[in-house]
């Protein structure tokens, strides 16, 4: 196995293109362990951390532009970032050990393509688009429509995404994000969910997102959840409206989960409810405080 | 730069920085446990940043500032994380110690008065079966205190 680390996507792009057997890797927190765990071995380990497009983080022009190989510990202690997404911060805050903190990247966690990977719920629920570039030049994506199943992306082989636009928030709008481990640190979700709210100027629901994570092939988004809150004056605890009920039955409907030694289908599901629940009151809490 | 100096080193491409220290280097005190992120056995300290060494690729780390076990000591005394650890009982067999040195020293440099959630979290990458965490717990949250002692506080670098 060779490595190298270009300085230009230019270069990137033709070392992938002229190497079949390659593979680009940010902070390799899952590629050396899939690799000690017996996956084939890339020819060649292409570095992106040394493009300057794939490490840079700034707003403009209405859009947040977020390096795809930032490692999470620089985005959770960038105080612009944490005030504007704090559950893009929350999701990506809860990769792994502050030793996995240094290294894991929002590219990574996307691209690894597992369906409990923590800060891709709150991607999509900020309508985040991936910018990638490949031998075609370059193109974007909703992060939705980049994860087509577990260990499976809709990238071509020479592509990779050097960064992640995501549109300013308007006025009166937050997110949140939680997960369900059995431990509190160093697990997996047996269950997670993400919110995106926006609420009027007297603390109405306008607009909400709700994605999940871990209970489905891939990260799911529950498409009825913004039919279902608009209009919503959404309570400070979870409370008894019948919206609730709703909310629940869409969040259900969502959900396709495995059994595993974390948690039995259907104990994921209820997990997903109640995580649907905090996030989206915590999200509407956040924009209300923003008014 | 190794724990300070300019160092040059030969490595394969494919070796991580894990065995670049112990096996081209001879620096052993950096530990391998897992192999894959677990443990934290292996934790050095990349331009200040805490990672695991067997996650980390050999050749990239040129040009960058690697701190390792090997480093944490003056040269006639111990850093006073060491000296709590040796105190306060916080290691038997001692596998696990260089890492828990590093993540507790990548820790106080970030957060010089801990709480012991603080703590617990700062240390959650890394594992130990022999001391069952308390008295490493308790020592890091000791040498924090002395190290915060006005005679004790040094600028920080
Ligand atoms: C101990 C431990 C604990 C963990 N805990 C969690 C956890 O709590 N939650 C969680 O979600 N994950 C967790 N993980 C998994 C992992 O850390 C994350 O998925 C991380 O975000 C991966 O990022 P990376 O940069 O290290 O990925 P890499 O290993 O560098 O890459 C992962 C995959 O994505 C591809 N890739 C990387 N960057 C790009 C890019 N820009 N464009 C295209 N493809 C790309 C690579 O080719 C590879 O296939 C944990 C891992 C370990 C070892
Ligand atoms: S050896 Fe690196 S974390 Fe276990
Ligand atoms: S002292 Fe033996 S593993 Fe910690």
């Amino acid at each position: 196995m060779k490595y190298r680390a270009p300085t230009s996507i230019d270069e990137a792009v033709e070392l992938l293109s002229a190497h079949p057997g390659a593979a680009v890797f940010a902070g390799a927190t899952d590629l050396i362990p899939q690799i000690q765990g017996g996956r084939p071995e890339p020819s060649l380990v292409v570095d992106l951390k040394r493009i300057p497009e794939t490490v840079r983080l700034e707003s403009e022009n209405g859009f947040w532009r977020v390096g795809a190989a930032i490692p999470a510990a620089a985005l959770t202690a960038h105080a612009g970032l944490s005030a504007v997404f704090p559950g893009l911060v929350e999701g990506a805050g809860l990769i792994g050990s502050d030793q996995i903190q240094g290294r894991a990247t929002l590219g990574g966690n996307l691209c690894n393509a597992s369906p409990a990977a923590d800060s891709v719920p709150p991607l999509v629920a900020l309508g985040a688009e991936a910018i990638i570039v490949g031998p075609g030049g370059e193109r974007s994506a909703p992060v939705s429509e980049v994860v087509i199943g577990p260990g499976a992306t809709s990238l071509d082989r020479a592509e990779f995404i050097t960064e992640f636009r995501i549109p300013s928030p308007s006025r009166w709008s937050s997110d949140a994000y939680q997960r369900f481990i059995p431990r509190t640190e160093m697990d997996i979700a047996v269950a997670g969910a993400a919110a995106r709210i926006r609420v009027d100027s007297d603390g109405r629901c306008e607009e909400a997102a709700v994605v999940l994570a871990a209970v489905a092939p891939t990260v799911v988004e529950v498409s009825a959840a913004s039919g279902i809150l608009e209009g919503r004056l959404i309570p400070h605890d979870s409370g008894r409206d019948a919206f609730w009920d709703e909310l629940e039955e869409a969040v259900v409907s969502c959900c396709n989960p495995i059994d595993d030694k974390r948690g039995t289908a259907e104990y994921r599901r209820k997990v997903a409810q109640v995580l649907a629940r905090r996030t989206v009151v915590t999200a509407a809490r956040r924009a209300r405080e923003t008014l | 730069m190794l724990n300070g100096d300019e160092i040059d080193f030969l490595c394969n491409d494919y070796q991580t920085l894990l065995s670049a220290l112990r096996d081209e280097l001879g620096m052993i005190g950096t530990k391998e446990g897992c192999g894959t992120g677990d443990c934290g056995a292996c934790s050095v300290i990349l331009d200040g940043q805490l990672v695991c060494s067997c996650l980390v690729f050999a050749p990239e780390v040129d040009g960058r500032r690697v701190e390792t076990i090997e480093g944490l000591a003056e040269v006639d005394h111990l850093h006073p994380l060491q000296d709590s650890f040796l105190e306060g009982a916080a290691f038997q067999c001692g596998v696990c110690t260089p890492g828990f040195l590093m993540a507790a020293k990548a820790l106080l440099d970030r957060n010089p008065s801990p709480t012991e959630t603080e703590v617990r979290y700062g240390v959650a990458g890394n594992l130990c079966r022999c001391t069952g965490y308390d008295k490493i717990v308790r020592s890091i949250l000791d040498a924090a205190a002395r190290m915060n002692e006005p005679e004790n506080r040094k600028e920080a670098p």
